[in-house]
């Protein structure tokens, strides 16, 4: 293989990767942006891989085989809304620690999820392996093209689908009514309030958009990646794209390509056998890498000031 | 006899001591409903789990056993919350200080007067720097400390395992070589006396650790900037307290606490170090002892018990009614999830109190 054909993998497979950090970014964009801090993005991806796989399976047995993913992918999104329903009430309006109720929400959607997967699968510890996932759609004549053709247009639905998304996402937060509304309750909660934006609904939104957002990252992980639910499906994830969110200053674009730099670090993983001096390096180091380069990100490229600036705190109109 | 009256009215305060056991209540009965939904009998399950803690000496022993290291992961999640700081990251020390330990038992050949503490302290120092390594990265770069220290759970594993896999393994296995006797620190004659349960020294050390941490922070000048810091670093900064200082410091001291729990765990309980494709969970099992215990040394000790004792009689629920043990991590969680959202259970218990203080009023 080439040096160029290798790159072109490298680039397929760091799309794959990062399209759950996208659609989890993106979560944890709308969320954060509203004001609420969502340390609950790891929980709310291991319900949706969990819901996609559970759904995914029973979709096939009753001879939905070619729309089975789709309906997963619905289903997971539903189940992530559910866990971010639990997140939205208990912090905006019982104003309880956000950061606590991500923790809550971490633990809760893990010990269900397993819980419910050794329920119905006869105390087997993971689903079983699906027997239709996502295929690769190749773009008629686009993915002809040497190179790029391998790089970007081989790709899973979803990866087309976050592309998507990302553009509307970015269009919804600086080009719409609603996306000024949600960005002023996320800044200056009391100025929203005073002019009759109620804060309490907006913030619903985010937190529930950001369920919905990160329901869908999992089950793209399970869908695409894995073709079961087990309990290292997803393995810190959401917290990297929660440094992501960080890394791309709260900007959807931004996001995406913090996002598309920690996919890489994963995929690398992937090529680490492929050379003589890579195999030099223990493997332990390659599983290491994502979380150093967040690390090395956090330290190197943050700014204070980047946050919204009503990040964390529960809105009191009494205090206004 | 006011003054008496007040000090009782804080230490019992009716919410404060209500919200817990409410909180309990809802948990156990979230894991009910959780139960049925699965098709399982609460009953029997919550039958069974008792007679797990309570059916023999030995397992009597293991609960101990269970509970000894969430005495050290609470201690050091609560005393990082009364700083102000959310140490999410004790799962990454406590691996750093097993494999502290872990090096020290096995490398050094010394006589046990000197091995056995000389391990404690490596391995406790090991977790004490892991944590202030997040410290630092807050108090000087501005990273928030519950990303960073997450990030550094994940380096620690991998960290301790490829240490184990590449100069400590025995052959064939997925784990290390045994630690060398001089270093184990297990109560030969209390194990012998409980069925060859594993009880070890780590127990005391961490029942005086919670002595520890409320001297620290409630009887020295230390204690009194850290708790400064922890209601309000503006006000702590304006009094001159150094606060970059303070959290490093205090992050350094709720990581030995983490470090001596993993510590324990290869130097008192297994006698070697495995490696682990994902987290052990004591340290997240902390974060929830802590709040439980409302980050109070006696809180903590309670808090420990029971969630310790939960875990370790859920394998009796999976052997007596058939419930994955998993079941646990949902009742621990909604516990929690009640806990952190106090105004829910004030809502369910508002009536009740409502209409006793007015008696109390009438009656006045």
């Amino acid at each position: 293989m080439n040096a160029l054909e290798i790159l072109g993998q490298l680039i397929n497979v760091t799309l794959v990767f990062s399209t759950a950090l996208i659609f989890t970014g993106l979560g944890g964009l709308f969320s954060e942006r509203s004001g609420v801090i969502n340390i609950g993005l790891e929980g709310l991806m291991v319900s949706g891989a969990f819901a996609a796989a559970v759904i995914t399976d029973y979709a096939i047995q009753a001879g939905y085989e070619e729309s089975a993913p789709w309906i997963g992918l619905v289903g997971a999104s539903i189940f992530g809304v559910l866990f971010a329903l639990l997140h939205a009430v208990s912090t905006i309006t019982f104003k309880a620690d956000q950061t606590i109720v991500g923790v809550v929400i971490n633990i809760l959607a893990a010990g269900i999820a397993i819980y419910l997967t050794k329920s119905l699968y006869e105390g087997s510890g993971q689903t079983t392996t699906l027997t239709h996932v996502f295929n690769k759609w190749e773009i008629p004549y686009l993915s002809d093209i040497p190179f790029f053709g391998e790089a970007f247009f081989k790709a899973y639905p979803t990866t087309y689908v976050v592309i998507l998304l990302v553009i509307i996402s970015y269009i919804v937060l600086y080009k719409t009514h609603f996306g000024l509304r949600l960005r002023a309750v996320g800044e200056y909660p009391s100025s929203a309030d005073t002019v009759g934006i109620s804060v309490t609904k907006y913030r619903y939104i985010g937190v529930l958009l950001s369920g919905a957002l990160a329901g869908l990252g999992g089950a793209t992980i399970t869908l695409t990646t894995t073709s079961n639910f087990a309990h290292n499906t997803i393995s810190g994830q959401g917290f990297i794209a929660i440094a992501a969110v960080i890394f791309g200053k709260w900007n959807p674009l931004g996001v995406a390509g913090a996002a598309i730099f920690f996919g890489f670090a994963q995929a690398i993983r992937n090529f680490a056998q492929l050379f003589e001096w890579s195999q030099q390096i223990p493997t332990e180091f390659f599983y290491m890498l994502p979380y150093v380069l967040t690390l090395v990100v956090l330290v190197g490229a943050v700014g204070r000031s980047a946050a919204p600036g009503s990040l964390g705190e529960p809105y009191d109109p009494a205090k206004r | 006899m006011d003054k008496v009256k007040g000090i009782a009215d804080k230490t019992f305060n009716k919410t404060s001591f209500l919200v817990p056991l409410v909180a309990i209540i809802l948990g156990l009965l979230c894991g009910a409903i959780a139960m049925l939904a699965g098709g399982f009998d609460p009953i029997l399950a919550y039958q069974s789990l008792l007679k797990k803690l309570f059916g023999s000496p030995y397992d009597m022993g293991e609960a101990i056993r269970a509970i000894t290291p969430l005495l050290f992961t609470g201690t050091a999640v609560a005393f990082a919350f009364r700083t102000g700081l959310f140490n999410i990251g004790v799962e990454g020390q406590f691996m750093m200080g097993m494999t502290g330990a872990t090096v020290i038992g096995i490398t050094l050949d010394l006589p046990w007067y000197l091995h056995a503490p000389l391990a404690i302290i490596v391995g406790a120092l090991c977790g004490g720097l892991w944590a202030a390594l997040t410290g630092y990265l807050k108090a000087v770069r501005g990273v928030n400390e519950v990303i960073s220290s997450i990030m550094l759970n994940w380096v620690a594993l991998y960290l301790s395992n490829y240490i184990i896999r590449a100069f400590f393994v025995a052959k064939g296995q997925q784990k290390s070589d045994p630690i060398q006797e001089s270093a184990l620190v297990s109560i030969g004659w209390l194990s012998d006396a409980m069925d060859h349960a594993r009880m070890h020294w780590g127990t005391v050390i961490a029942l005086l650790g919670i002595g520890v941490f409320y001297i620290i922070l409630w009887r020295t000048k230390q204690g009194y900037e850290l708790r400064a810091v922890g209601q309000s670093p503006d006000a702590a900064l304006y009094a001159g307290i150094n606060v970059n200082r303070t959290i490093v410091k205090s992050m350094f001291i709720s990581g030995l606490f983490a470090g001596l729990a993993g510590v324990f765990e290869t130097l008192g309980v297994f006698g070697y170090q495995t490696m682990l494709a994902a987290p052990w969970g004591y340290g997240f099992d902390g974060i929830a002892v802590a709040l439980l215990g409302g980050n109070t040394p006696i809180g903590v000790l309670l808090g420990a018990i029971l969630f310790g004792g939960l875990s370790y009689g859920s394998a009796g629920m999976s052997f007596g009614a058939g419930v994955p043990p998993e079941l646990v991590r949902i009742v621990i969680g909604s516990i929690i999830f009640f806990i952190a959202s106090h105004g829910i259970v004030k809502f369910f218990i508002k009536p009740f109190l409502g209409r006793r203080a007015d008696k109390r009023k009438e009656a006045i």
